[in-house]
Formats: C-alpha cells, structure tokens, sequence
C-alpha cells in the first residue's frame, strides 16, 4: 500500500505513545514526507510558540516510496518550526534510518512537549518505550549509536541522534542518522534536544507492500533505473561526488570566499573533486571509495580518510578510521568561505559536524563571518581563548569545530549562528544569511536565479528547494528566471514529498516521478496532480511563516550582495537584482505585493 | 552447466537494492528484513560487504536436515528448502560453517538463497554489477584476469 496508513505520536512530557491512522485525504493532498508533514505540522501547533519551547512539535516523515525498490528510497524528512529563522524547517536525510522507520509500519513520527528528563525513543516494530538517556546525554553521535545497538544487543537498528551541540541548543544543531547521513539545516537537532530527546533507535521488519499493481511498480522501477544507470550527470555524481560543482563554481566565479567578499578561492583546486582522489606528498589519497543511501543506484556519497600524519590527528588514533568526507557544500563551508585550502583540516572539520551533530553549511558560514569581525578587529584574540580567527587558518577551523561542537569557550558564541554573533558583535550587515539561515555554496550576484531561490525559500537561505542553476550558468542577468525559480521550487516541493532524492532529477523529470507514485499508490496521480501538490505544499508552509510573524521585509539579502558588485568571474560587477525580481515573483506565485497568498490562490489550492 | 553467485565487495555501494529485490521476489514485499543475502558494513562505510548462500556441492545444511526439506535443483544446483517438509527444527542453520541459512520465526521454516530458480533478482539489480551470476566452474575469471593484468604491468 506504499503508505503504511499509521503514524506514531509521542507526548514527551506526559510519557504517551500512541498509533493513529494516517488521515488519507491529507495524503491525497499533500503525498507524504516534506508536503504532509507540513500539513500535519500546521495542524498540530501554534506558529507563533518559540522554537525551543515545549510548543513546538518535531515531525520525522517518510514518503509512499519511501523503502521500496524506487531508486534513492531511503528519505526522510524532519519537520518542525526553526530556532535559527522562526520560520518553518525542513530537512531530509538519506542514509538508513528513513526506510527503517517505514519498515516499522510508520509514515511519520510526532513529537510533541519536552520530556522531564533526557530520553531516547526505542521503536521495534509495534514495540515502542521512552527511555531514560542518563548514560549518552552527553555523548557523541557516534558513541550513542555504538551504545544503542550494544545495549539493545540489535546490530541491525538504525539510529537517528544529536549531539552534545543540539542538547545545547546550537542553533544550526542538527540530527544525523547512520553516522554521517544528516537532516542537516535549519536547527532541527536543537529542537529535538530542547524536548530533551537524544536518540531514535528504530528497528523495523514489518516492510514495505505495494498492493496497488507490484509488476507496474516493479516496470516502472526497471525503466526509471535504467535511465539514471545511461544518464551523464548520474555518472559523475557517482564518480566525483558533489564536489565536482566546486571547479565549476570557481571556473564560473560564484565559488563563496572569505565571507562572500570573493567569488573565487586561490586554493580552489586544493579542495575540490580531484584533490580527494590525488595522492599528497606523502602518497596519502582522502577519497576511499563512494556509499550509496538507502535504495540509491546514484551513491554520491564519499567515504574519506585523513592523512595520519596532519596535525588534527596526529595523536588521536580514535579520528585514523574512514568516515563521510567532503562533499561540494562541506568543501565550500569548511574550505573556501573560511579561506581554507588544507584537504585534511576540512575532512576533519567535516568528520566532527558528523560527530557532534552540526550543520557544516550554517557552522563554515558563521565561522567565515567570526573571520570577518576577528580581521576587522571587532573580535579580539581574548574573545575566542586565543585562536589566531584569520581566514586560511585551518587551525582556528578545527578548533572551532570541536568547540561548538562540544560547546565550549567561543564555541559558545560560533553555535549562534552569523546573525545572532554579528549582531552581538556590532557588525549585523557580516551576516550572511537569509530569514537567519546560512547562505550554501553559491554566490547570489553571480547566480541570479539562485539568489532569488535563497530569498524565497521557505526555511531561509537554500540551494535546495529550487533549481534555476542551467539558466544561471547559461546567463549572468537576472531576467526570464522568476519563473524556472517558482516552477521547480513547486516541483521539488512535490519531489522531496516523495521519499526520493532530488539528486535523481539529474535523469528524471516531474513525469517519472509521478509515474513511480501513480503506479505505487492509490488513485490517479498525474504529473498536474504531483506539481499541484507540491504547489500547495510551497503555500502552506509560506501560510505557516506569515502566521510565525515573518513578513515580506524577511525576503531579502544582505547589503554587501545588494550593493557591492562582484569582484571577478564571469558575472564581474553584478549585484543581486532582487527588486526587479521579487515582484514578478510575487505576481507569478499568485500573491500580493505584499506577499501574502491572495485568498483566489488559497482557494484554488484548497487552502481557504 | 551451472552457475553461480560472484560477489565483489569493492564494487558494492550497499545500496541494498539486492535485498530488496531478494524479499520481493520470495515474500512480495520490500523488507531487507526477509532477505536472503546481506550487505555489512564495516568502518562507518569504509567497506560494504554482500553476503549469501553459495551453494556448498557437499551442503552441511542439506546433510544436516533430519526430515529431508533441503534438496538440490538438479538444474541450477541451488541448495532449495521445501517449507511444506521443514519443520523448523534449525540444525540447518547449526550446520551451515557460513551462516547463510536463518530461521524465520514468522513462517516456523528456515529459509536460504535458491538462486531465485536461475535467474536471481539481487544480481538482476545490482547497479553496480558487485553482485553477478556467472559460470559456476569460472567465478575466478574477472579476478584472475586482472590478477594477470597487475602481473604483467
């Protein structure tokens, strides 16, 4: 039946668990992962509570595809209102642990209230508790995954966990499943550790049916396969990971360096794809091999290793084993935007994002902005305990990583994020950030579509939820690139509602998603229905952000891409044209110049 | 003749199609739960690893069962459990040096690798071809050709 038709619902304060029906209507509306959870969230809280309050509810939500044989099935989405924006969060994940808690029998876990003491959730099949976390509050992600599924003598459980950063409310913390796959922005592990929640085990063996037409299905699956195995792009996501975007970035001059003041990094080529496949001095080579996620015939993903003899672990045997490196937005965050050219420093910084449960996009870009105020003097050496905060200095990267990973020293003031530590430190205009979210690996003055997907995007700054990045590369203007933006950030509302990953669309359009669900699931599912679902999906959680108190005023960027053209690249002397593009934007989305839905196009999606 | 199962662990991604594909094909459903061959994982994905029956010619299994349930398919050489004759009393599984015989407690039966009848769906998906189904007299031939390339380099 592809959905399992049952959601899981835990009140962390009163200690209940309960099983409730999945209400169907919704997921005729809305699909399933990112678009229902959206519905359910609105549903379930006020938008206006504070996201570390016990009011805000935290949603884990799978997709109809979610654990089936449709290439990259292994997401999940977590859903819930952000500490780092107050606007709506929503992160996927690959990994495991999705799939798990679809075979467990469950579309979507809620969490609700904040548990009187440190918990973890341990689900097996029909079987859930909450139970006491006194023995890994504390602790890593990595050591609580080791505990969990020694304690639970179940090496097979899947674990989804935060750590000692989102038990402190770092404000990017995040929540990482299967070591080094994560639900990575927008702060959702320190809402899950404000409800005192550390860990989900999940162990799942019930499965996933397709009771509507198995061997449609299984055509479907055969023929959408085949494309992504014969598809270019497919083939050097799996070669060179997504780091191969950082020689195009740098070539195109829009690769963010030194807080966004430069489009280009002299250190580019020490970084990118083909330095992790490049034996250094001593005939060290980073990359091991690639790992796929759940049900992925893509497998992007990159296990690295580190170089024994580089000073972050020289004497610490416990960092010698292999381990998530570098891909394009980690590369970016940990390299470039810091002025970072060491391979090594970043892989580590990245192995301790994992470690600790951090955002690597949101922790790279403050630190680049704590470079900035260090270099102009508004942040002194007594400040950060006497780290030497310059940009290129891959001491004062790794070091910073450990400390708001563990929360200490500067670290303290590193986890708040660049709006909150450039305002603390007099210089707000540093931070670069939309709605208070991190901008990625892309520079919006260079990348004009992509600058107004940043501003419009519903949980702040993302190079996620839209894809203009053909026309931007075709075209340094800013005209004619409204409505790619409006279009595929509709379209991969609908994608991410799917269980599927977005990397697929590198072979796949909105029709060969639709024919996997149609075939899945109930009903007739056309590729209109698909889009207007995820149509709905983009106005619900801009519903749900105006109602949390954000306003047209919230969609905008920083002055220095406003005002200050770009330096070099191809798009040199450009600023971001957001005043000429916002409105058209406005009028494309069916909303005022206000911003607001008008109440004809919240009656048409059926949202009145 | 015969073939069989070739596994090459550099190759695997642990996708975990295979296991899909293995349940659905023997239980109608996707739950690497009830597959029959296992990827592992080891050093946080460093090395990921299938594993499955591999159709010993002298089974410990197939001699172990007290009621007969394990014969061989004469004509793909599979080591197949009848489930109407399996009374689930698992000395198969003590038997089997690999492990690659389980007790499925939902259906009282042990179940293995049958090789899908010839035409084994985990090798089918693979995608990244870590799993294939060649003659069973040269499943060192890829191996040794590259062994002989290296030689010879």
């Amino acid at each position: 039946m592809s959905w399992q038709r049952k959601i899981l619902r835990v009140d962390l304060t009163k200690g209940e668990i309960t099983q409730e029906p999945l209400n169907m209507e919704w997921a005729n509306e809305y699909i399933g992962e990112r678009g229902l959870a959206t519905k359910y969230l609105w549903e379930n809280m006020d938008p206006t509570v504070d996201a570390m309050s016990p009011g805000n509810v935290l949603i884990f939500a799978t997709g109809p595809l979610t654990g089936t044989m449709a290439s990259t099935s292994g997401r999940y989405a977590v859903v819930t209102k952000g500490p780092l924006t107050g606007a709506i969060a929503c992160s996927n994940s690959g990994g495991k642990f999705g799939a798990e808690l679809k075979f467990a029998g469950y579309d979507m876990l809620i969490l609700e209230g904040k548990s009187p003491a440190p918990v973890y959730l341990h689900i097996n099949n029909g079987e859930v508790e909450i139970r006491p976390a006194d023995q890994i509050w504390g602790s890593t992600v990595w050591n609580t995954e080791e505990w969990l599924k020694s304690h639970h003598q179940d090496p097979q459980m899947k674990v989804a966990s935060i750590g000692i950063a989102g038990e402190n409310g770092v404000r990017y913390a995040c929540v990482v499943n299967d070591l080094h796959r994560a639900a990575g922005r927008s702060g959702v592990g320190a809402v899950m550790g404000s409800k005192n929640l550390k860990a989900i085990a999940v162990r799942g063996t019930v499965g996933v049916k397709i009771d509507k037409d198995p061997k449609a299905f299984m055509d479907v699956v055969k023929d959408t396969h085949q494309m992504l195995a014969d598809n270019a792009g497919r083939k050097g996501l799996t070669k060179y990971g997504t780091n191969a975007m950082l020689t195009s970035m740098q070539k195109f001059g829009g690769l963010p360096t030194h807080n966004f003041q430069e489009v280009q990094f002299e250190g580019a080529d020490k970084i990118d794809a083909r330095a992790m496949m490049k034996p250094n001095d001593s005939g060290h080579v980073n990359l091991i091999t690639n790992k796929a996620c759940f049900g992925c015939t893509i497998a992007c993903g990159r296990i690295a290793h580190i170089d024994k003899d580089h000073f972050t672990i020289v004497n610490r045997k416990e960092y010698w084993h292999a381990s998530g490196g570098l891909e394009y937005e980690t590369a970016f965050a940990l390299g470039s935007v810091c002025g970072i050219d060491d391979i090594d420093a970043a892989t580590f910084a990245g192995y301790l994002m994992n470690e600790h449960g951090m955002d690597p996009i949101s922790f790279g870009v403050t630190l680049a902005c704590a470079m900035e105020l260090y270099e102009k003097g508004a942040i002194t050496k007594e400040d950060t305990g006497g780290v030497e905060l310059k940009f290129g200095n891959p001491e004062a990267l790794t070091i910073m990583a450990e400390k708001t990973g563990t929360y200490e020293g500067f670290g303290q003031d590193i986890g708040l994020g660049s709006k909150r530590l450039a305002e603390k430190y007099g210089h707000p205009e540093l931070a670069m950030v939309v709605k208070g979210q991190e901008f990625a690996g892309y520079d919006s003055r260079a990348l004009q579509g992509m600058g107004l997907g940043y501003v419009t995007s519903n949980r702040g700054a993302c190079h996620l939820k839209h894809d203009v990045f053909a026309e931007d590369m075709e075209d340094t203007g800013h005209t004619g690139k409204a409505k790619p933006c409006k279009d595929s950030q509709d379209n991969i509302a609908a994608i991410d509602s799917t269980g599927l990953c977005i990397f697929t669309t590198a072979a796949w359009g909105l029709g060969d998603f639709a024919r996997q669900i149609n075939a899945a699931c109930e009903g007739d599912w056309s590729e209109d229905r698909v889009r207007e679902c995820g149509e709905r999906t983009w106005n619900l959680e801009r519903q749900f952000n105006l109602k949390a108190g954000l306003t047209k005023a919230d969609d905008t960027l920083p002055k220095r891409l406003l005002e200050d053209p770009v330096p070099t690249g191809t798009a040199k002397g450009n600023v971001h044209a957001l005043d000429k593009m916002l409105p058209e934007y406005y009028e494309l989305r069916g909303w005022g110049d206000d911003g607001v839905p008008t109440p004809d196009t919240l009656k048409r999606l059926g949202l009145s | 003749m015969h073939k069989a199962l070739v596994i090459d662990p550099d190759k695997c991604t642990s996708c975990l199609q295979c296991e899909m594909a293995c349940s659905f094909e023997h239980e109608g459903v996707f739950n690497p739960a009830k597959s029959r061959i296992k990827i592992f994982e080891f050093e946080h994905g460093k090395r990921s690893i299938p594993y499955t029956c591999t159709q010993c010619a002298e089974a410990w299994c197939m001699h172990a069962c007290p009621v007969e349930a394990i014969t061989v398919n004469l004509s793909t050489g599979a080591k197949e459990v009848n489930p109407d004759v399996c009374v689930g009393c698992k000395v198969c599984t003590i038997a089997c040096p690999f492990g690659t015989v389980n007790y499925e407690s939902d259906s009282g039966k042990v179940a293995k690798c049958d090789l899908c009848g010839g035409d084994p769906q985990c090798a089918e998906v693979c995608p990244t071809d870590a799993i294939t189904y060649v003659e069973a007299d040269w499943t060192g031939y890829d191996k040794m050709r590259d062994s002989a390339v290296r030689a010879h380099s």
